[in-house]
């Protein structure tokens, strides 16, 4: 054998064990490692984000297909599977689709054709994915199919702090929510075999303190291989036609007392015993950790951990009889404690609504312990000397030469508004410029700039990044050209993905194309170049284009400063 | 053993290297290791932290409570300050001097400094000027980082190693060069 217990450096080279440690064995002298065409490796260490060693569970696994779009904090799981030597050899999908709704249903596909697949997208983005998402339930799946979702408490990068627990409740689908990096990478080949088996999708929840917290982990044994090509069972289940799809509805809900069944027998729920049951605990996922910190490993009381749903009905009920009252602490929406709260409100749940943990918010070892009573360091005062540092665009950056040449062309109407959208170009809010009056969600500076200009304001200007228009921005733009909306839309083409650091952008470069192929008027589709020397020319420009009476592009391109960096 | 360290800077200044080379070599010393750090929005150009936590038991959260963190790293003074809230009535601050002046209120430098030499044990060096005098003003981490290696918890020699591997691609004089810088302030 070659391999002994190993250590890898730097753990950015994705997947580099595989390319690095004896795969694939070309020489006689490491034929022994060789059998059945798998390559033994033994258990080695790495350091990885929750996100990468979720992403090398899930190449281990027989993976064929990644899609995904980019949204903090998921980005790493496919920057990953691109960086993965393994995912080369076997030519595993790897490219970034337009959007989330996009990726789900090519991972769909990959599904159908009997391949396993993933598809990874923040929370928001599963409201993007939602149609095929919820469908992709009542057709069941082929080869596994793993939606992975990864949420944002406290909105560190986000609009809201949705939490995907109730999504799988909602399509009535298993949910696996790992509360360790070690566990992000063991649960990848049960989860697969878990929705094989049962032809269900699994959602896999993440949350930001996990997805972007490294830890040592081991990976052990080969990478499984990848399955052949198999048509589904029943293949008639994929065509929701409505007598097919009251048939799978129905099937759907009598898969639920399997899964609940599947929930009690998982490895990732853990009932453990304490000998003070005059409380009981429920953790769900990271939470889970916070808790045993608190308690210094040591819990004094029953304690059930949870890290795969629908809840598990028989650790619950021991629980609930054993343990005068019960604290459940979960990392996101109060989803356990209102289902055993009940709409009456049951006295002896506490949690999140009870005012025993914040309603809001993602939480911290600080928090849980407060909840449990128990002695804690108290945080000293941070001194009124340090001062708030917000981010800022970055000096050189296209977008600050785009904001003050749009500042001083709207400076000439009486009433202008600015409909932003999700982006780097979003921090236009912020001084200096303060130069947008919304953030929703993506695409919608482009549709709230037609409302606003259907009800009455001019001139109403939209915002949009390269990639946030051909996520969502498109379709907008057939409604404007349609009823010559009187907008203008200025589109921030720096070529890249730049707010999840520079992914790629697949309409950068040729967006007045798509424009003009969408139906806007050739005459009224302009190019600028946002440099501060070009600064008098854009303003004329984009002045013009405010005064017309009808829909306007503009598209101003100019790389990505960080981008154009790296590349020298 | 256990370090619960806090690195701190400004985004782009380079805190993640300072907590890769330490998280690495952890690893090889046999430590348990978890390591939070902020991606995403708050790189452009604002605050930013992660946390070190290394331990040769078990280690439960990826967060280091507040009030029990033993180490404040900093690439930038004021940000060594926005993190005192962790810091264990024991801990220590180790900073840089040279501030990052990119917002419209920023304090006098001067009080700044003071403020954590007032915390017992802190240490407050110049990695910007002490990096240009040893002609490689890029390595100003690394300068920091062996100011700070002495409170680590383990064997500071050990990080020379990964400090070599992490510059190897980049040849033999970037790693001489960085390996001069970790000596500077050990």
């Amino acid at each position: 054998m070659p391999l002994a217990s190993h250590i890898h450096l730097f753990s950015s080279d994705g997947g580099s064990r595989h390319g690095n440690d004896g795969v694939p064995p070309s020489g006689g002298g490491k034929a022994s490692a060789v059998i059945s065409n798998k390559i033994l490796v033994c258990k080695m260490k790495k350091i990885l984000l929750g996100d990468e060693a979720y992403a090398q569970g899930v190449l281990d696994a027989g993976l064929s297909g990644c899609y995904a779009y980019p949204g903090t904090p998921s980005t790493e799981i496919m920057e990953y599977v691109q960086n993965s030597k393994l995912a080369a050899e076997r030519n595993i999908h790897r490219e970034w689709s337009s959007n989330e709704k996009t990726a789900m249903e090519e991972a769909l596909g990959v599904s159908y054709a009997g391949k396993r697949a993933i598809v990874c997208m923040k929370h928001v983005g599963l409201n993007v994915a939602g149609d095929g998402f919820v469908n992709s339930a009542v057709t069941g799946t082929n080869g596994g199919l793993l939606v992975t979702v990864a949420d944002d408490p406290s909105m560190h990068s986000s609009q809201n702090e949705q939490d995907s627990r109730f999504y799988a409740q909602f399509a009535m689908i298993p949910c696996i929510e790992p509360s360790s990096q070690q566990e992000c990478y063991d649960l990848a080949k049960y989860a697969f075999e878990l929705s094989e088996k049962n032809e269900i999708p699994v959602l896999i929840r993440l949350t930001t303190r996990l997805s972007h917290s490294r830890s040592n982990i081991e990976t052990a044994d080969a990478p499984s291989d990848m399955n052949a090509l198999h048509a589904p069972s029943n293949p008639r289940r994929f065509v929701l036609l409505p007598a097919i799809a009251k048939s799978n509805v129905k099937k759907l809900c009598e898969k639920q007392a399997d899964f609940a069944k599947l929930s009690e027998e998982s490895p990732f729920n853990k009932l453990t015993d304490g000998a003070d049951t005059s409380l009981g605990i429920v953790a769900t996922g990271i939470a889970y950790n916070y808790v045993m910190e608190a308690f210094g490993g040591n819990c004094p009381y029953p304690i059930l951990k949870i890290s795969q749903y629908p809840l598990p009905k028989k650790q619950l009920s021991t629980l609930l009889n054993e343990c005068d009252k019960i604290m459940v602490v979960e990392e996101g929406a109060p989803f356990v404690e209102s289902q055993l709260r009940g709409p009456l409100e049951d006295p002896r749940i506490m949690g999140r609504l009870t005012g025993h943990l914040p309603r809001t918010g993602e939480l911290n070892p600080y928090l849980v312990a407060k909840a449990f009573n128990l002695k804690v360091a108290e945080p000293p005062a941070i001194p009124d000397l340090v001062k708030v540092r917000p981010p800022r665009l970055c000096d050189g950056c296209p977008h600050v030469s785009t904001y003050n040449a749009l500042k001083e062309a709207i400076g000439k109407f009486a009433d202008p508004r600015v409909f932003g959208d999700i982006g780097c170009y979003t921090l236009g809010a912020l001084p200096p410029f303060q130069a947008i009056s919304s953030c929703v969600d993506m695409g919608a500076s482009v549709t709230m700039a037609k409302g606003a200009a259907d009800a009455g304001i001019h001139p109403s200007v939209a915002v949009i990044g390269d990639s946030t228009f051909t996520h969502s921005g498109m379709t907008g733009i057939l409604d404007a050209v349609w009823e010559n909306a009187n907008i203008t839309v200025m589109i921030l083409d720096n070529g890249t993905t730049g707010m999840t650091g520079g992914q790629t952008s697949i309409g950068a470069g040729r967006l007045e194309t798509i424009c003009v192929g969408l139906g806007v008027n050739p005459d009224h589709v302009k190019v600028i170049t946002p440099l501060p020397q070009k600064h008098a020319e854009n303003v004329e420009t984009i002045t013009a284009e405010l005064q017309y009476e009808g829909l306007s592009v503009i598209v101003a391109r100019r790389e990505c400063i960080q981008t154009l960096r790296r590349k020298k | 053993m256990k370090k619960d360290i806090i690195l701190a800077g400004v985004g782009g200044q380079g805190i993640l290297t300072i907590a890769t080379i330490i998280a690495q070599t952890a690893l090889k010393a046999g430590l348990n290791v978890r390591q939070p750090e902020v991606h995403g929005m708050s790189q452009r150009g604002g605050a930013v932290e992660a946390h070190l936590r290394l331990s040769s038991g078990q280690i439960f959260s990826d967060l280091i409570a507040p009030g029990t963190a033993d180490l404040i790293i900093s690439v930038e003074p004021m940000e060594a300050l926005r993190h005192l809230d962790s810091l264990s009535p024991t801990g220590i601050i180790i900073s840089n001097a040279k501030p990052i002046i990119n917002i419209p209120d920023y304090p006098e430098v001067e009080k700044i400094i003071a403020a954590i030499e007032a915390i017992k044990g802190s240490k407050v060096i110049d990695a910007d000027k002490i990096a240009a005098d040893l002609g490689n003003p890029r390595s100003m981490n690394i300068v920091l980082l062996g100011a700070a290696a002495p409170f680590l918890g383990f064997d500071p020699s050990l990080l020379e190693a990964t400090i070599a591997s992490l510059f190897e691609r980049k040849g033999q004089a970037v790693v001489d060069a960085n390996l001069k810088a970790f000596h500077a302030v050990i």
